[in-house]
C-alpha cells in the first residue's frame, strides 16, 4: 500500500514524499487530488508552526518540497482544474523597503491555506496598492517592512487607500522587523500580526476560508 | 596574561589614550578628560560586574540618524566625508553620550561604485537618497560548495563569493590558490594569471577602491581622534559574525541555510566549525588594528521563532559561544546585538563568562533578560526604535525610568537605544540621554 502523502509530507520527509507522488503519478491517478494532498500536509506544517512544534526552516523546507511536487504534478493538469480558492489577499512590501524574507512566508502560508495571494513584490508605492484593490475587489491588504522608513511608508499607504475612497472596503494588516502595535495606531492599520500565521488567523476573521 | 589581566589592561589603556604620534592624548580641557575618564570608568564597571557604576552610562548607537538630524540625505553622507565627519560631530555634542561606536555606518559610496558591490542596494543605487542601504539576500554561495568553503576559506572567498558579490573583482576567479606556491620549480606558473586583462583590471579596481577607503577611514578616524579629546570615548574595536550568521546572511541565505539544515546538516555543522578560528581572528584582529576591544557582533537567526530550541542549541549558540570565548581569551569585549526578540533563548545564551560582555537588546523582555543573562553580562538598551520614532518624551522617559529600575538595579546596565536607528524624533532620543544622566544616579 502507498504511503500517506499528507503524512509524509507533513512530517518533513522529503524524499519519500516525492517518491510517493511520483507512484501515484505512474499509476495515473488524478494530479488535483495529489495537489490536494500536498496542500493539506503543509497546512499541517503551518498549524505545527502556529503550536509552537514548527520553525521556520521547516516551513521554508515544506515550501521547497511542494514546490517540487507542483512542478512534477503541473504539468499533467487539463486546463481548467484550478484549485478553489478562500479569498483574495493583496500583500506588498512598503515603498523604499526591498525585504521580502517575511513577506515571502507570509504570501506562502496564505496560498496553502487557500487564499488567493496577489503578491505586488517589494518597495511598492501607496498606487500601487490603490490600483490593484480596485482591480481584484480584494478585502484584505498586507503590509510588510523591515525598516523604520517603513513606517511612514506604511501610514501613508494607508492614506492613500483612504483617500481612493477604499478603507471601509478593505481590512489592513501589518507586519515586520521593527513593526509593534505602536506603528498600527501610527500608520492607521487594522492589525498587527507578528508572523505569518497571524496573518492567516487575521485573514480567516476577515474573509473566512 | 589571564582573560581577566588582558581585560584589565585594554581598560588601562582607554584610560590613558595616547595620540597617533604615541604620545599622552591632549585633551581640549580640563572638563574634556575628567568627562571621558568618567565614561570610561562607567562603561567598565557596567562591564566588569563588580561594582556599581556612579550612574547608569548611556550609549548612543545610531544608524542613520546623525544624517537626518543634519537635514541631509544618506546619499549626500555617502558621498562627502566631510559631510559625514560633520553631521556626526553635530550629533555628539548634541547629544553628550558616554559612549558611541563612530561614524562609519554611511560608509564611501565611491568605493562601493569602483567595486560595483552587489550585496547591497544604496541611496542612488537601488534606493531613493533618502533611504538606509539594504542587503540583496540571494544564494551567493551555492549547496554544492561547502566542500570548497570547508576545506579552504580564504580561497573560496576570494575565487568564489567574492567575484560573486563584487562585480570588478572577477578577475579573482582566475587566481591559483597561494599554498600551491613551494619551491623553485614551477614557481612562474603560479604568476602567469596576474597578466591577463581580467585580473590586472581587478587589481586596479582594488588599488582605486583602497585609496577611496583610506580617505575615509582617515575622515571618520580623525573625527574619533577628535571626539575623545572633546571627552567622548568609542571603545569599539571592529566586528565579528557568529558561524550560522556568516553563513545564513550572505552566502546561503536565510532559504539556503534552512534547507541545509534539513539536506546537508552536517556539513553546514563542519563548516561553521571552520570559521570560529576565523571569526575569532577577525575580532582579535580588529582590536589590534584600532586599539580598541569592544568586539560588535550582530545575532539575527538565532531570534525567537526563526529556529527551535533544539536547532538553536545544535546549530546556533556552540560555534557563537566559541567564538565570544576565543574573544574574550584574546582580551577583547564581545558586544553581540539581540536583534529582535530572544526571550526564548536566555536560559542557554546566559552561559557565558562572567563580566566579559556586553549585550545590546532590541525587544526582549529587559526584566526577564536581567534575571538570566544579566547575572553575567552587562546589558545595553532597550528603547526601541518605534519608541524613538513615535513616542512622546514623556513616554520615553518613563520607558527609561522602568528601564533604570529594573535593568539598572545594581548596574551592569548601559541605556541606550535597542537596533541602530534612522529615523527618530530628536527630543525623543534627547530625553533618553538626558533623563538618564538626572535619574540614572546611582546612590
Amino acid at each position: 500500500m502507498a504511503k500517506d502523502l499528507v503524512k509524509t509530507l507533513a512530517d518533513l520527509k522529503e524524499k519519500e514524499a516525492l517518491k510517493i507522488v511520483e507512484d501515484r503519478l505512474s499509476v495515473g491517478e488524478d494530479p488535483l487530488k495529489i495537489l490536494d494532498d500536498a496542500r493539506r500536509a503543509v497546512e499541517i506544517v503551518g498549524k505545527r508552526f502556529a503550536d509552537g512544534e514548527y520553525f521556520i526552516p521547516e516551513l521554508v523546507y515544506s515550501g521547497e518540497v511542494l514546490k517540487a511536487i507542483n512542478d512534477m504534478v503541473k504539468p499533467k493538469i487539463a486546463k481548467g482544474g484550478e484549485v478553489k480558492r478562500a479569498g483574495k489577499v493583496i500583500i506588498g512590501t512598503v515603498a523604499g523597503d526591498i525585504h521580502d524574507i517575511g513577506k515571502d512566508i507570509v504570501v506562502f502560508m496564505l496560498d496553502v491555506n487557500g487564499f488567493e495571494v496577489l503578491d505586488l513584490g517589494i518597495d511598492v508605492p501607496a498606487q500601487k496598492f490603490v490600483d490593484k484593490i480596485k482591480e481584484s475587489g480584494a478585502p484584505v491588504v498586507g503590509l510588510s517592512g523591515f525598516l523604520t522608513l517603513a513606517f511612514d511608508s506604511m501610514k501613508e499607504t494607508v492614506e492613500a487607500i483612504k483617500k481612493a475612497g477604499l478603507r471601509d472596503k478593505v481590512k489592513i494588516m501589518i507586519g515586520g522587523g521593527q513593526i509593534d502595535d505602536q506603528v498600527k495606531s501610527f500608520s492607521g492599520a487594522d492589525a498587527y500580526g507578528k508572523d505569518a500565521m497571524e496573518a492567516v488567523k487575521l485573514a480567516r476573521g476577515w474573509i473566512g476560508g | 596574561m589571564t582573560a581577566d589581566e588582558k581585560q584589565e589592561a585594554q581598560f588601562k589603556k582607554l584610560l590613558s589614550p595616547k595620540d597617533p604620534e604615541g604620545n599622552d592624548l591632549k585633551f581640549q580641557s580640563k572638563e574634556a578628560e575628567a568627562n571621558y575618564k568618567a565614561s570610561i570608568n562607567r562603561i567598565k564597571d557596567a562591564v566588569q560586574l563588580k561594582k556599581t557604576p556612579d550612574r547608569v552610562p548611556v550609549a548612543l548607537l545610531p544608524s542613520m540618524f546623525p544624517f537626518f538630524n543634519a537635514g541631509m540625505t544618506i546619499q549626500e553622507a555617502m558621498y562627502d566625508n566631510d559631510k559625514t565627519v560633520a553631521a556626526f560631530r553635530k550629533f555628539i555634542l548634541e547629544y553628550e553620550p558616554d559612549m558611541h561606536i563612530g561614524a562609519a555606518h554611511a560608509g564611501p559610496g565611491k568605493f562601493y561604485e569602483i567595486l560595483d558591490y552587489k550585496l547591497y542596494k544604496w541611496p542612488g543605487h537601488g534606493v531613493a537618497p533618502e533611504h538606509c542601504y539594504q542587503c540583496v539576500e540571494g544564494e551567493y554561495m551555492k549547496a554544492e560548495e561547502y566542500d570548497l568553503l570547508i576545506t579552504d576559506p580564504s580561497f573560496y572567498f576570494r575565487n568564489f563569493y567574492l567575484p560573486r558579490v563584487f562585480g570588478a573583482l572577477d578577475g579573482f576567479q582566475m587566481l591559483p590558490p597561494f599554498t600551491g606556491i613551494l619551491e623553485i620549480y614551477g614557481l612562474a606558473f603560479f604568476f602567469v594569471p596576474y597578466a591577463l586583462p581580467p585580473v590586472q583590471n581587478t587589481y586596479k579596481a582594488l588599488f582605486e577602491a583602497g585609496a577611496e577607503a583610506l580617505k575615509w577611514a582617515m575622515a571618520i578616524g580623525g573625527l574619533n581622534g577628535e571626539l575623545t579629546t572633546l571627552g567622548f570615548p568609542n571603545i569599539l574595536g571592529g566586528f565579528t559574525k557568529g558561524p550560522f550568521d556568516v553563513i545564513g546572511d550572505t552566502l546561503r541565505g536565510t532559504r539556503g541555510i534552512m534547507l541545509d539544515m534539513f539536506r546537508q546538516p552536517d556539513k553546514l555543522l563542519k563548516a561553521m566549525e571552520a570559521l570560529v578560528p576565523i571569526m575569532i581572528g577577525m575580532g582579535i584582529g580588529a582590536m589590534q588594528q584600532t586599539g580598541n576591544p569592544q568586539i560588535f557582533i550582530p545575532l539575527h537567526k538565532g531570534a525567537d521563532g526563526f529556529l527551535s530550541d533544539e536547532q538553536f542549541k545544535k546549530f546556533y549558540w556552540p560555534t557563537l559561544k566559541a567564538v565570544m570565548v576565543g574573544l574574550i581569551e584574546g582580551g577583547c569585549i564581545p558586544f553581540p546585538a539581540l536583534e529582535g526578540h530572544w526571550g526564548s533563548r536566555l536560559k542557554v545564551i546566559q552561559d557565558i563568562p562572567k563580566g566579559k560582555t556586553m549585550w545590546m537588546v532590541d525587544q526582549t523582555d529587559m526584566a526577564k533578560v536581567k534575571e538570566t543573562l544579566g547575572k553575567n553580562a552587562c546589558l545595553i538598551g532597550n528603547v526601541s526604535s518605534s519608541m524613538l520614532r513615535l513616542a512622546t518624551p514623556d513616554e520615553v522617559k518613563a520607558y527609561c525610568k522602568k528601564l533604570i529600575d529594573t535593568a539598572g538595579k545594581g548596574g551592569g546596565f548601559i541605556m541606550g537605544n535597542g537596533a541602530f536607528f534612522d529615523e527618530a524624533k530628536p527630543e525623543n532620543v534627547k530625553a533618553m540621554v538626558d533623563f538618564t544622566k538626572e535619574y540614572g544616579l546611582y546612590k
